[in-house]
């Protein structure tokens, strides 16, 4: 049954992944985007980490790409034109995709050579409670590092939108 | 093989889709009939009769309604996005109708020797599983403006999506501190945290409960709730007098329909998840002994009142229905004496007493108040409420921290 979901909803991942880059209309590739967080949520859910399931439903699907959509709508684009495509870049880039499909497959084997494989539903440290303790005791400093960086990052966004009032 | 009925019903996966199908039966009804409700109570309120010709009182409005949108013309706008179009109420009220899942409507109930939850599943993660599903309910009504193609419905989808996501900030930060109060994000455990009383009167509800009274919370919580279900006084993406209708102006038939069916399927989650995060969910207001005969008393009073009426008719049928409905609510007074159906019942009447009371108080808010202008809804959401909620959240995290 987990193997079912697993393949279903990475099967589902992949190809909206490819619909993002395949369509021409933005709307269409930002949806296409929320269907791999979904089904990424979804993989991370047959994991045990439900927490981390719900925040990138609530994070990632249901705020930033309703901001994306927002902002679509409100410039209202239409279809990207595509540019001439010449034989040339699809003979250059086709080698180059099985070069890098190579070398992460390369890197997977002899990185990790003996790694065991994940077995779903034996990792039981994925409830809230138990992401709050890591993140407050064990991580922190990065925890606190990372929310000054976004703290950062806002007071930037908000320097760089203000009207200059003189 | 074994064919008892129990050990049949006991199996996980039929017993699940009994209380599916059982579920999703009477929220459908229930959604049909609150719009009945709504009608009449504004009608009331607006001192006219509301619907009356379909069945007695209008009570077969509902159903004259469903067939009306079942069998009228489906248009399709020509310079629509037709997948989008036809996706968005899809979208739309799947979100919506989903919510109800994780919903508890009572305690463990022991019925023909099958043990259940009054639940269909208990996830550990529910309050966030409903954050999620009210996230996403954003994209029907954002896409069905945009894919219209119409500039009323682009502007009515535009202003949803700003305004949803504006509110879900307050909303989330109020539905937080009674999760600290509880200490769980399972919407069953939240509610039985919530059982007992203070002082032997005082329900230990969230709004009561030391050491940190849910009251401010549950008034934030609330207006948020309006905005988050697109409800007068902040219905800004249909505002009739501005937009049409807003984001559905285009749409006809059931995709029509099917908004308005997410719309009160919103409306009724959010009022599940009030009543179970801020007032106890299904334990009484009383203690249990006085608490157990309140709900026969109300429909013995009920019953009596519309025979009382049925007496003095002032329409013509009222000599009729009238005291039929009385002699109803005289027997359903009875129904909830039987100490069999007592320990599904009473939870039951509680909870649903307090989702109703909350709905009615939605009905009587549109009833009687304004729309607000679109940058008073902005500025409300940013400028009071999001300030008004994280000290609200400090301040219950701080009594928590110190006295519990």
């Amino acid at each position: 049954m987990d193997a079912i979901l697993f393949f279903l909803f990475a099967a589902i991942a992949v190809v909206s992944a490819i619909n993002v880059v395949v369509q021409r209309h933005p709307i269409s590739s930002a949806l296409s985007l929320v269907g791999v967080m979904g089904s990424l949520a979804v993989l991370y859910l047959l994991l045990g980490a439900e927490f981390i399931a719900a925040a990138q439903m609530i994070v990632y699907a249901g705020a930033i790409m309703v901001l994306f959509v927002f902002v679509i709508m409100l410039l209202n684009a239409g279809s990207e034109t595509s540019p001439r495509k010449g034989w040339l870049l699809t003979a250059i880039a086709m080698p180059l995709l099985v070069l890098f499909l190579g070398l992460v497959s390369y890197i997977i084997q002899r990185g990790f050579p003996n790694a065991p494989l994940v077995k779903f539903g034996e990792f039981t440290g994925g409830s809230p409670k138990e992401v709050g303790t890591a993140l407050f005791t064990r991580y922190l400093l990065p925890f606190e590092i990372t929310s000054v960086l976004i703290l950062i990052a806002i007071i930037g966004a908000v320097v760089l939108a203000r009207k200059e009032m003189e | 093989m074994n064919l008892d009925i129990a050990s049949i019903l006991g199996n996980f996966y039929v017993l699940t889709l009994v209380k599916l199908g059982l579920v999703a039966f009477v929220l459908l009804t229930a959604l049909a009939y609150l719009q009945w409700i709504e009608r009449k109570v504004i009608a009331h309120i607006q001192l006219r009769v509301g619907p009356t010709r379909v069945g007695p009182h209008g009570l077969l409005q509902p159903l004259a309604d469903t067939i009306k949108l079942l069998t009228k013309e489906d248009l399709m706008p020509p310079h629509a996005n037709k997948f989008f179009f036809v996706l968005a109420p899809m979208v739309a009220v799947f979100f919506a109708l989903s919510a109800i899942a994780v919903i508890p409507f009572g305690p463990k109930i022991n019925l023909f020797g099958i043990e259940t939850y009054m639940q269909l599943s208990d996830l550990n993660i529910g309050v966030l599983y409903l954050l999620a599903l009210s996230g996403m309910g954003v994209y029907g009504v954002a896409l069905a403006g945009w894919s219209s193609n119409n500039k009323y419905a682009l502007i009515g989808g535009l202003r949803s999506s700003a305004q949803m996501v504006s509110y879900e900030l307050p909303l989330a930060l109020a539905l937080a501190s009674p999760l600290l109060l509880a200490g769980s994000l399972s919407l069953r455990e939240i509610a039985e945290s919530q059982s007992g009383f203070m002082l032997g009167f005082i329900p230990r509800w969230a709004i009561f409960q030391m050491p940190a009274p849910q009251l401010i919370g549950f008034i934030l919580f609330m207006i948020a709730a309006f905005a988050e279900t697109n409800r007068i006084p902040f219905d800004l993406p249909e505002a009739e007098n501005e937009l049409v209708a807003g984001f559905h102006t285009e749409y006809s038939s059931m995709k029509f329909a099917s908004f308005f069916m997410a719309e009160y399927a919103n409306m009724v989650t959010i009022c599940c998840v009030a009543t179970l995060l801020f007032l106890g969910g299904w334990y009484p207001i009383v203690p249990s002994p006085v608490a157990d005969y309140i709900p026969s008393l109300l429909h013995w009073g009920a019953g009596a009142m519309l025979i009382f009426h049925g007496m003095q008719p002032a329409r013509k049928w009222d000599k009729y229905t009238m005291p039929a409905f009385g002699v109803v609510f005289l027997l359903g007074g009875f129904v909830f004496l039987i100490p069999f159906l007592q320990p599904i019942l009473l939870p039951l009447f509680w909870f649903i007493s307090k989702v109703g009371i909350l709905l009615f108080l939605f009905i009587w808010v549109r009833a009687t108040l304004p729309r607000f202008r679109y940058d008073q809804l902005m500025h409300f959401a940013w400028a009071f409420m999001f300030p008004v909620s994280v000290v609200h959240l400090f301040a219950t995290a701080f009594l928590v921290a110190l006295l519990k």
